[in-house]
């Protein structure tokens, strides 16, 4: 399924929190449950096979609309560690990629092969930007070098960013002087 | 070599180049904060204990959870304690950090979108940014706007600054004129309609050409909001006379001695003649008719005077034709509907009120609509009143509210029951966006009043002038 936007990944009642309370629960909570709040017997992630998943695949564009990183969130809160799409969105590859969660791009044959063979297991070789399909083929898949080296090496992007101070107050200072 | 007016923004923004292996360091001139998205983002700067570098360039406002109306006491009633809490959070954070919030019932307050540019907070070559993907609304000023999640907006309160990489660009042009009763909505809709929803991803999104050109602030602003919708990174419309004319005398835009210096430094905030775009989309706007969505998701558009299509062996529009109940070959003109909202950053603003009031005025909301109208801001509802608009409304049988994100979003009690047809002027027609189980048609103010008036989805221009 193409375009799954946040608001089909968390719907916008669970946004109310002031922490991350519920998000678990609130994974594709109008897909996973009908409107009696008993799991539908045809969603993927109902089945007993899908227990302990932990890579999502997921047609184009995963991930659009919402900023909201309550997405990712409820994911991770899910178990899941990385998205497998052939597009996946770009605010919503930000976010994932700054909460653990792998956000990738494989071209549409590979994305076919992952979606023919059901619930299996990959290897991702995030070092290699490799992924081991079950089929027993790899692919390569693009990622920007600073996620993937802060996500290999446990840096936060928040201490990167701090680490500026000094770029950022000479910056201010020259705005400061324009005016 | 001719710059595009998304790299001059980018090169006067950044604290540090974008390298191979590192992101550029982007400094942000303006961040807009709201109740849902920044929670989280304080409580991190808190548990470090950092400051806000610079409340100066901070204002909040609360729109997401608010309620758009009060009771006999006038007290307004959120429709979960949770809600409240989220906005008290709000309002205990900004007072810690000493940042300007406008709260319910203040006269600045209003959607985000709605209230930064009217309060003219937003000007020609600035950056902003704030947790919501509709922020690129402020880019119908020349500025680069773009939405952040809750990590980035702790981000760029502790740093004002933001790792960035430059996307691509995409200028979208569109000559011509619009025709009578088609409107800047209508307009993004066909551009999200023949780009699709993933069209513009990776991509800034340049709008240029003379119907472009032609479009009032308002009308810019909800072709720049509706951007992300067609997953661009940002949408840009360089400033002209036309956005100068619009800063003069708000607020924040420079007192009066300075406007000339200002205006001669916004001037630059336009593309070069001859500077290379990766995309390039041309549009006829003369073409383009007044569009509604049929589906789940804002690419799912025809014209009015359309026909949903078949699916064609695609499981999405199979889904979204089953969630919406509509049968391919159909046409939507006349189908039945059960509410009209008017509303949202999208189209809210005073113009959009006006060409809903045109329609509305001495006709009625068709027995067993129900219509809710809800203005952007504290300003446009004041506004509003003063030509009024609001009594046009009542008389016509619709509801008058608060401002306030409200029924786009469902988060604060006014929402769609299952099944309720609804035709909106917000931007996003997802499986149960404006309440679990509703079904939503996007479509323009015009449109929108007509169909309150019809009962069913109608064609504007038969009932204007």
């Amino acid at each position: 399924m193409q375009d799954i936007d946040t608001d089909r990944i968390i719907p916008a009642r669970y946004l109310t929190v002031t922490d991350r309370t519920g998000l678990a629960e609130g994974l594709f909570a109008d897909w996973r449950l009908d409107e009696q709040g008993h799991q539908r017997a045809d969603f993927p992630l109902n089945q007993d096979d899908a227990r302990g998943a932990q890579v999502l695949v997921a047609g184009e564009n995963f991930g659009c609309g919402s900023s909201r990183e309550h997405a990712p969130w409820a994911l991770v809160d899910n178990g899941f560690r990385a998205v497998i799409s052939t597009s996946i969105a770009d605010i919503f590859r930000a976010n994932a990629l700054k909460n653990g969660l792998l956000a990738i791009d494989v071209p549409p044959e590979s994305l076919q092969e992952l979606l023919d063979s059901g619930f299996g297991t990959v290897t991702i070789d995030l070092a290699e930007r490799r992924v081991d399909l079950p089929g027993g083929t790899s692919v390569t898949f693009e990622i920007d070098p600073f996620a993937r080296d802060c996500l290999l090496e446990g840096i936060d992007e928040f201490g990167f960013l701090r680490s500026h101070e000094d770029a950022i107050a000479a910056f201010e200072r020259r705005l400061g002087s324009l005016t | 070599m001719p710059s595009t007016l998304y790299d001059k923004l980018w090169d006067a923004h950044l604290v540090r180049p974008e390298t191979i292996d590192t992101p550029g360091v982007l400094y942000i001139d303006l961040h807009l904060i709201h109740e849902v998205t920044s929670p989280q983002a304080f409580d991190r700067l808190r548990s470090e204990g950092l400051p806000v570098r610079r409340p100066d360039l901070t204002v909040a406002t609360m729109d997401h959870s608010t309620p758009t109306r009060r009771d006999a006491g006038g007290n307004y009633l959120y429709v979960t304690d949770q809600a409240r809490t989220q906005v008290e959070y709000l309002v205990n954070n900004c007072a810690e950090y000493q940042i300007r919030l406008y709260e319910l019932g203040a006269p600045e307050q209003g959607i985000v979108h709605v209230i930064g540019p009217e309060l003219g907070l937003t000007q020609p070559g600035m950056t902003i940014v704030c947790g919501d993907s509709h922020t690129s609304t402020h880019g119908a000023f020349g500025a680069l706007a773009f939405g952040i999640g809750t990590s980035q907006v702790a981000h760029v309160l502790a740093t004002q600054c933001l790792l960035q990489r430059k996307s691509k660009t995409m200028r979208v042009l569109v000559e011509g004129n619009l025709q009578a009763g088609v409107t800047a909505k209508d307009l993004v809709l066909a551009l999200i309609g023949q780009i699709g929803v993933g069209g513009a991803t990776g991509h800034v999104i340049e709008y240029a050409g003379g119907a472009v050109r032609a479009l009032s602030m308002e009308g810019r602003m909800t072709v720049c909001n509706m951007s992300i919708e067609a997953g661009g990174r940002a949408g840009l419309i360089a400033a002209d006379e036309t956005t100068f004319e619009y800063l003069s005398g708000r607020p924040h835009a420079s007192s009066d001695g300075e406007l000339d210096a200002a205006i001669e430094r916004w001037r630059e905030f336009h593309s070069d003649a001859g500077a290379p775009f990766d995309r390039e989309v041309t549009m006829s706007a003369a073409e383009i008719e007044p569009m509604v969505t049929y589906g789940t998701n804002p690419g799912m558009s025809i014209p009015l005077r359309g026909v949903v299509p078949s699916p064609d062996g695609d499981p999405a529009v199979e889904r979204a034709l089953s969630y919406m109940g509509l049968e391919p070959g159909t046409p939507l003109i006349d189908h039945p509907i059960d509410v009209v909202f008017v509303g949202s950053c999208t189209n809210s603003r005073i113009s959009d009120l006006r060409s809903a009031a045109d329609i509305l005025r001495s006709r009625r909301v068709a027995d067993g609509v129900r219509m809710v109208v809800v203005p952007g801001s504290a300003a446009v509802k004041r506004q509003a009143e003063s030509e009024g608009l609001d009594r046009v409304f009542r008389e016509a049988g619709a509801e008058w509210r608060d401002s306030g994100c409200s029924m786009c979003i469902a988060m604060n009690g006014d929402a769609l029951e299952a099944g309720q047809y609804c035709v909106s002027t917000s931007n996003r027609n997802f499986e149960g966006r404006q309440g679990r189980g509703g079904r939503t048609f996007l479509a323009s103010p015009l449109t929108a009043a007509a169909s309150a008036v019809a009962g069913s989805v109608a064609d504007p221009r038969e009932l204007l002038g």
